[in-house]
């Protein structure tokens, strides 16, 4: 019997159907796994009784026959999912010991199809970074070292940082994350994992603690194309509780991947070229284009002439949402309180202490530029040229049927490097937020090693609601692509 | 445009987060710096141009006004920091 830390989903799926192990056995290698990398500080809070329990009853389903798609499957679950009865913190002190009593949409629907959920994913407080250094619960070591110096510890990316570390390091199999500006992307670029962001209205928002609510979506994060799309397969669809969730029929991602792109015309932007784009990101990039036309593509340069108005309108955006959406921390209901002698006292009290250093800086940015006087300037700005954003987007996708770009500008860095000036962190994410501005999904997979021995990842964007041709190029750049590093003792 | 103290301090209580004095020159440096790196987006051409609110062309679904959900008052308390007699407390508004 192979190791089961390294079976992919659809692996391990095949292999339960068989009865080659039991999901009690599946789930119990993964609590070892969990256990023995305790140090990369993936998890906020670890089940593995629940799990078991779960696992016990996955096994009698098998025998009953009523096992869903997922059935038995070991993941984990970012900390921004609400679970039911199990502490969901957002990684911020202000909701420590919260236990939501009801369950997000989407990690329902991954329990109802059976996956079995080994504890909570450490992140960015609030998803609110590019590093998960944010966290207050703590930095989450990239399982990953420079071949130069193996000693450091790297960053696993953000803000789903925990997520892309436990998916690398096999602790679990898979793991949700979600995306706000890039934070599934980012992570899976510098975890060398996959990961994608569906179309904005794929999965329900519901029960997800909300950042910036025009921008969050959930997706997968898994160690193959193919394990994207069976998981995203049991996380998407319509949900009333989600008004802008889309009532649209949840295709079959997985019969997507047919490997076959003969024909397609693959978008190359000629703006994704940066300056202070690393060089070996560049050269990544070159032989993707040259993979997909081997397989009978064609690729066309393209023009998305506002991509370097994303990120100031990003960051208009976002934290004016942020600033909105946080208001709901108030020290009354839930989470922290800190008491003060008046009631506005004890708010200003509790979200001093509640909230870390980027966390508050975003409020206070969202505040400033949604305040009276200044929304025209920046927050009604911020909205038109988002919208030229989206255009050159639909534009483009007149002519071509997917894009391809490099997921992030650099491989993982180490810890507390760059992280004195925000907007500078915030550039790791110059080419996975236009993609969110306008809604579309983007999958980022490994497609090389850095000479220093880092994971390199390339992006796919997809029309909206076209993950299948996102998936289907995908499949076929992984194949050729033929990723089969590992971080050193994984 | 740069944010002078008073103008942080203003936010920073519109905001309801209690800002130490000493706090105030370096986020008034920072988020200077972040508005003066948002600002290049003046430079972009936006006459005529509909503000984008929503990323999918979709109208709003509506549904029955009527009682969906409730009569979990326990589970609405669980998680109150401070509660008595069923009602969530708050330092007394009113003299």
């Amino acid at each position: 019997m192979s190791n089961l830390t390294d079976l992919t989903l659809a692996e391990g799926r095949d292999k339960l159907a068989k009865g080659e192990f039991t999901a009690v056995e599946l789930t119990q290698a993964h609590i070892q796994a969990i256990e023995a990398k305790r140090n990369l500080n993936a998890f906020i809070v670890e089940t593995p009784e629940l799990a078991l329990e779960e696992a016990k009853a996955s096994d009698l389903r098998r025998r009953a026959g009523t096992n869903g798609a997922m059935d038995g499957l070991a993941i984990g679950i970012k900390d921004l999912f609400c679970t039911k009865g199990v502490q969901t913190t957002a990684a911020s002190h202000i909701l420590e010991g919260f236990k939501p009593p009801y369950e997000s949409t989407v990690s329902g629907k991954l329990k109802a199809a059976g996956a079995i959920s080994l504890g909570k994913l450490n992140l960015d407080e609030f998803a609110m970074g590019s590093s998960n250094q944010t966290s207050y619960f703590g930095a989450v070591e990239n399982p990953w070292k420079r071949k130069s110096d193996p000693t450091a510890k790297l960053v696993p990316g953000g803000s789903s940082g925990g997520s892309a570390a436990a998916v690398a390091a096999r602790m679990v199999m898979a793991a949700t994350g979600t995306d706000t500006g890039g934070s599934i992307r980012q992570p899976a670029a510098f975890c060398g994992i996959t990961g994608i962001k569906p179309t904005y209205g794929r999965c329900s928002r519901f029960g997800v603690v909300a950042f910036a609510s025009s921008l969050d979506q959930a997706g997968p994060m898994a160690r193959t194309v193919r394990d994207c799309a069976i998981m995203l397969g049991s996380m998407a669809g319509f949900d009333p509780n989600d008004s802008t969730s889309v009532n649209m029929a949840v295709p079959d991602f997985e019969a997507a991947l047919t490997g076959d792109i003969r024909g397609l015309k693959i978008g190359i932007p000629k703006e994704y070229r940066p300056v202070g784009l690393s060089e070996e990101v560049a050269k990544v990039w070159e032989q993707g284009v040259e993979w997909l036309k081997a397989a009978g593509a064609t690729p066309v340069e393209i023009s998305l002439p506002h991509t370097k108005y994303a990120l100031p309108t990003y960051y208009i955006i976002a934290p004016a949402e942020c600033s909105s959406n946080l208001a709901r921390y108030d020290g009354l209901r839930f989470g922290l309180r800190v008491p003060g002698k008046s009631l506005d006292e004890m708010y200003a009290k509790t979200r001093a202490a509640g909230f870390g250093a980027e966390v508050r800086r975003r409020i206070l940015i969202g505040t400033y530029v949604l305040s009276a006087g200044y929304y025209d300037a920046y927050y009604a700005k911020a909205q038109k040229v988002r919208r030229l954003i989206a255009d050159d987007f639909a534009k483009a996708f007149e002519t071509v049927d997917v894009i391809l770009t490099p997921t992030a500008p650099s491989a993982a860095f180490g810890q507390g490097e760059g992280s004195d000036d925000p907007v500078t962190m915030w550039l790791n994410d110059v080419f996975t937020i236009p993609t969110s501005m306008a809604g579309l999904p983007g999958l980022s997979l490994p497609a090389g090693l850095s000479s220093d021995g880092l994971p390199l990842g390339l992006q796919l964007i997809g029309r909206p609601f076209d993950e299948e041709t996102v998936f289907k190029v995908a499949g076929v750049m992984e194949t050729a692509a033929n990723f089969t590093a590992r971080p050193e003792g994984i | 445009m740069s944010l002078d103290k008073a103008t942080v301090r203003n936010i920073a209580n519109l905001a309801r987060i209690e800002v130490r004095d000493e706090e105030l020159d370096h986020l008034a440096g920072e988020l200077s710096n972040i508005i003066t790196f948002v600002e290049q987006l003046s430079e972009v051409n936006t006459d005529g141009v509909e503000p984008m609110t929503s990323v999918a062309a979709m109208t709003l679904p509506m549904r029955k006004d009527v009682v969906t959900d409730g009569g979990r008052h326990d589970a609405v308390m669980a998680n109150a920091p401070e509660a008595e007699d069923g009602f969530f407390t708050v330092p007394k508004v009113v003299e």
